[in-house]
């Protein structure tokens, strides 16, 4: 599946905007995305390893939080999972 | 859909307004009560930078009739890649006189209101209740956080839109039905996670498509018209030109806008946000990291005194302004620590004092016994040493 990498976090994806990987559920797929790019790891979770309360999950255009699993929701690999998380710019 | 409450009675449209605005008169979904609706609506813009340039611009041109602006700033030369409001001219000049001025000269008719303050929680609530809708173009997490917090409060829908670099947000919160800002990020990142626009640019152009967007929902929600964004986040990356939407619920348990709210009122978003107020120990010792100003760390190069310099900013920031010290950028720091001597004592620089501090912080965790922070960074040599260094 696709995980589209939003531009605040690119800088610890090694700059790309979408990362491929291999997985049956939206944990694994974080999971993956947390083992090939581990500088992700801290801004996506806490220490306890908590998905953190600012950044929100989308699989396609649905919130994880809403999925009936939620981060257990299974994946196929032609869904897409979105990081969104907060800007604040505007000036 | 959604719509303001309507006035009792609406205003006569002029003849002058009959010719300005014959291309919305002959639109069904405007027409002449559209119009009518517009003139009477009032919109709050809160800003007048990047969003807020197109946003009261184009709210201007079509025929809104009380406007309200909300800015405290000054034109600054790096406001004008984006800030298309303002002038070459306004350089200097209030934001609020110079918007104030372009609007009258595209629009005469508008009533605008000047309101030359930072929107705060001790003034929030008194200035967005005389308006039916808010158009949110501020730039940092507190106050999207009041915006959104006042607009549930006062029941007034709020055009929102933020951007970074290439990336655009615009959805329309804090409407009767639909969720709030908090609602979709119920705690704001940790300061320092989100680099603002300052530190991370912005592509000029972005503000205005977004803008654009928020002005676009603003003139939906007065004419009742359309599908508004209520419980959509349109997302815009406008380097790959792609337009994405994403579904909004109204969360149940949102402290603000849900079933039991906990905010009642308006609270601290300094800080909520994480914003402690500055003690006079921080001044000195920030975090463990003791503070150096710029006037000690020219007064310690004047006297020949050790001044080991490690500038931690991006190599295009380097390209712009220099104040000496060796180029590491920041993230490069964890894989280049055998370059930093760890028998100096280490001064941490950048533009503005805040990445070198996160750093610095890094560097005394990793186990050098002497890291400074130089307050203020190169900002503050270039105001308090040095003009000639170059500000950006």
């Amino acid at each position: 599946m696709t995980i589209f990498i939003p531009t605040p976090l690119r800088l610890y994806a090694g700059g790309q905007d979408a990362v491929e990987v291999n997985a049956a559920t939206v944990a694994e797929a974080l999971e993956a995305l947390t083992q090939a790019h581990p500088d992700l790891r801290k801004h996506l979770f806490t220490s306890e390893g908590k998905l953190r309360a600012f950044v929100n999950l989308y699989l396609n255009d649905e919130d994880v939080r809403y999925l009936p699993d939620k981060e257990a929701a299974p994946v196929s690999s032609a869904d897409t999972l979105s990081i969104i998380p907060s800007i604040a710019g505007g000036r | 859909m959604t719509t303001i409450a309507e006035p009792a009675s609406l205003p006569e449209l002029t003849t002058d307004d009959l010719s300005r605005y014959s291309r919305h008169l002959i639109l069904p979904e405007v027409g002449m009560e559209g119009q009518q609706k517009l003139k009477a609506a009032k919109v709050l813009c809160v800003g007048t930078g990047g969003l807020g340039s197109p946003l009261a611009l184009y709210l201007t041109a079509a025929g809104i009739g009380t406007l309200g602006l909300v800015d405290f700033d000054v034109v600054d030369a790096s406001n004008l890649q984006r800030q298309i409001i303002h002038s070459t001219k306004d350089i200097g000049r209030k934001k609020l006189d110079s918007a104030e001025e372009k609007l009258l000269a595209l629009n005469p008719a508008i009533h605008i209101v000047k309101h030359d303050t930072m929107l705060s929680s001790a003034n929030a609530l008194d200035i967005i209740k005389d308006y039916d809708i808010v158009a949110d173009g501020t730039d940092n997490f507190p106050t999207r956080y009041l915006v959104n917090d006042a607009c549930v409060l006062l029941g007034k829908p709020n055009a929102y839109g933020s951007i970074f670099r290439f990336e655009g947000q615009a959805s329309v919160f804090a409407t009767e039905t639909g969720p709030c800002y908090r609602c979709l990020y119920p705690e704001p990142p940790p300061p320092g996670l989100v680099p603002s626009c300052a530190e991370g640019g912005v592509l000029g152009i972005l503000p205005g498509l977004v803008g654009v967007i928020q002005a676009t929902e603003v003139i939906k929600l007065i004419l009742g018209k359309g599908e508004s964004l209520i419980g959509r986040l349109l997302l815009v990356d406008a380097l790959n030109m792609r337009f994405r939407e994403l579904k909004l619920r109204k969360n149940p348990e949102c402290p603000v806008c849900g079933e039991h709210p906990t905010v009642t009122k308006l609270i601290d978003y300094q800080q909520f946000c994480g914003f402690a107020p500055e003690t006079a120990e921080e001044k000195t010792v920030k975090n463990g990291i003791p503070q150096i100003t710029v006037k000690e760390l020219k007064r310690r190069i004047d006297a020949g005194e050790d001044a080991y310099l490690i500038d931690v900013r991006e190599p295009y920031e380097f390209q712009i302004a220099q104040i000496g010290g060796k180029l590491i950028p920041q993230n490069d720091v964890p894989n280049r620590l055998a370059e930093i001597d760890r028998d100096r004592e280490v001064i941490v620089h950048c533009r503005s004092g805040a990445r070198s501090q996160r750093i610095a912080e890094f560097l005394k965790q990793a186990g050098y016994p002497r890291v400074v922070n130089l307050a203020g960074g190169i900002l503050a040599w270039s105001d308090e040493i040095d003009p000639s260094v170059q500000k950006y």
